[in-house]
């Protein structure tokens, strides 16, 4: 077991790894780089969501928020501010995150049910905004007139029009959200999370401050949300008010609960299933959701902990 | 000097008066048996104690500081720590890491990304140390749900013990438990008391484990103080026989 167990460990995210990277070599026809960017974001928001669903235990409804903080913080800044790609994903990341610290001492006392109502409540005020704020949005019709532009790193000027400069680009965003996400979780903060998740009243009688603790991994979480919706925006060249709504967050809890809420890389399988899926039956049928829905019934029912939880238990954390 | 003073302690929920006007003072090294029928009122004393309940009325005080109104996790941080009457641990980890996230909670590194090698190993130390005391290495990575109800509470006591207490508060230790076992958590407890030199306040219906361990025994009935006093004290007293332990002899 030892010896094969170091093997058995690591494979599959080496694996897993090469798949990401080589993607535009195999995904070559026109047009599928930027299916591939897609499942990458937003398979890096389900991850970020289920940083505070599988691994702290506490259900949001409305990461949508602010992940659309995140897109429309870097939509507002290419269009207004500056034509810098790498403010606008700062500035996006910057404006989820805050929201996100403000908002959560609000309903961190919040429990179950009603923490993820309200969550809905506190996200569908930003989707309101977004879609009443004519002058500044674009309203329902969203906020266009921008587009990404190219990165100068001094020495060379990446551009990233092409769709396989913009992959690697979001790759390598995706690579160190989850390395430091993954760090997080090791390190002591993270078991204190875990925690809380497996049993609260024995967290609090460690004397672990649940509040605190639930505080800072919602932001954490949302923090990384914003990422993803920022990098969203870019990928579109567009945002419109659904990036806010909550239907939204129920895409990333969807994506989380398909790919296995326990394992790290779980909500990444559940988000290549969910994108690949829609994008192959929506040229179909205008009824793909339905679909979509039967397949995650049938996952919930018969592989509850997730694809990947199927798999066995080695691939998690 | 005295350790837990508990003075006067009442609580009221609605009209229902649960606890009322108990006094008990607890002395450093002691070990106190709080007994008495269901419904009695011992584990909202308890809870008070703990921190998980406020009192109505009356005061705590631990060292000499009132803590009535401390809430529970700062009670831990001064020296209490406590197990429930159901077990309490985390079932979907293994036996070392709740054992590390109580270790890593008691040294205060709950917020700490990374951890010097010093303080890494310091854990690890702890952790093992642990493990050794309660016998449970050999079973140290399977998940804590998997093992015996008798392993679990062993676990959620070690656990209560990685937080250094000066008190540790037990709630009924061997509920629920078969004769091997609930006599291996006796050994355990009185292991522990002795190389630990931890003072403890145990809830426990059976009596062969209160007689066994108790320095004295407190005894509730109906929410008031019956009696209390030494073991022998306690199996003399009508009152009590009447009111629980039901023979008399």
């Amino acid at each position: 077991m030892t010896n094969n167990g170091s093997l058995t460990r690591y494979a599959p995210s080496v694996i897993g790894w090469i798949v990401l990277v080589s993607l535009p070599e195999w995904i070559n026809a026109v047009g599928y780089t930027d299916l591939g960017s897609r499942v990458v974001i937003l398979g890096l928001a389900a991850m970020a969501l289920n940083f505070l669903l599988g691994h702290t235990g506490v259900l949001s409804f409305g990461h949508a928020a602010y992940f659309g903080l995140g897109a429309y913080g870097a939509g507002l800044t290419l269009r207004y501010l500056a034509p810098s790609t790498g403010l606008a994903i700062l500035v996006g990341t910057g404006i989820g995150t805050f929201a996100a610290m403000l908002i959560g001492p609000l309903i961190i006392r919040l429990r179950g049910v009603y923490f993820a109502m309200v969550t809905i409540a506190f996200g569908q005020i930003f989707y309101f905004i977004a879609f009443r704020w004519n002058t500044v949005t674009g309203g329902d019709d969203g906020l266009t007139n921008w587009t990404r532009q190219p990165i100068n790193l001094g020495f060379a000027t990446i551009d990233l029009k092409d769709p396989v400069a913009f992959y690697y680009l979001t790759l390598v965003v995706f690579a160190v959200a989850t390395a430091i996400m993954a760090k997080l979780l090791a390190s002591p903060f993270g078991r204190s999370l875990l925690a809380i998740r497996e049993n609260e009243r024995r967290a609090l009688f460690l004397g672990i401050p649940v509040n605190l603790r639930i505080w800072l991994s919602w932001t954490v979480s949302c923090g990384f949300v914003s990422i993803a919706g920022a990098m969203y925006a870019l990928l579109n060249n567009f945002v419109d008010p659904r990036a806010l709504h909550w239907s939204q967050s129920g895409t990333f809890v969807i994506m989380a609960v398909l790919g296995g809420m326990r394992s790290f890389w779980g909500p990444l399988i559940g988000s290549a299933i969910y994108v690949v899926l829609q994008d192959y039956l929506s040229s179909r049928t205008s009824n793909w959701m339905s679909l979509v829905g039967l397949v995650f019934v049938l996952v919930v029912l018969f592989f509850p902990r997730g694809v990947l939880g199927m798999l066995g238990r080695r691939s998690a954390t | 000097m005295t350790l837990l003073k508990v003075e006067n302690l009442t609580k009221r929920f609605g009209s229902l008066i649960a606890v009322a006007d108990v006094s008990m003072v607890v002395e450093p090294g002691e070990i106190r048996a709080v007994i008495g029928p269901n419904g009695a009122g011992k584990t909202t004393f308890f809870n008070m104690i703990s921190g998980f309940l406020t009192p109505s009325t009356g005061r705590i005080l631990f060292d000499g500081k009132d803590i009535s109104r401390v809430p529970a996790s700062q009670r831990v941080k001064i020296g209490m720590a406590r197990t429930f009457q159901i077990t309490e641990v985390f079932p979907e980890l293994t036996v070392r890491d709740n054992l590390q996230i109580a270790v890593e909670a008691s040294a205060g590194y709950g917020l700490s990304v990374i951890l010097n090698e010093e303080a890494r190993e310091e854990v690890h130390a702890d952790v093992s140390e642990l493990l050794e005391l309660s016998g449970l290495t050999d079973r140290a990575d399977r998940l804590v749900g998997e093992l015996s109800h008798g392993d679990q509470r062993t676990a959620e006591i070690m656990m209560a013990l990685a937080l250094k207490p000066r008190l540790l508060l037990l709630d009924e230790p061997t509920a629920g438990m078969g004769d091997q076992e609930t006599f291996d958590i006796a050994k355990l407890i009185r292991k522990l008391h002795r190389q630990q030199n931890l003072s403890i306040v145990l809830i426990e219906h059976d009596m062969r484990i209160v007689f066994n361990l108790a320095d004295r025994i407190m005894v509730l009935a109906e929410g008031r103080m019956l009696a209390e006093g030494t073991p022998k004290d306690i199996a003399a007293n009508e009152a009590v026989q009447k009111a629980y332990l039901g023979t008399a002899g």
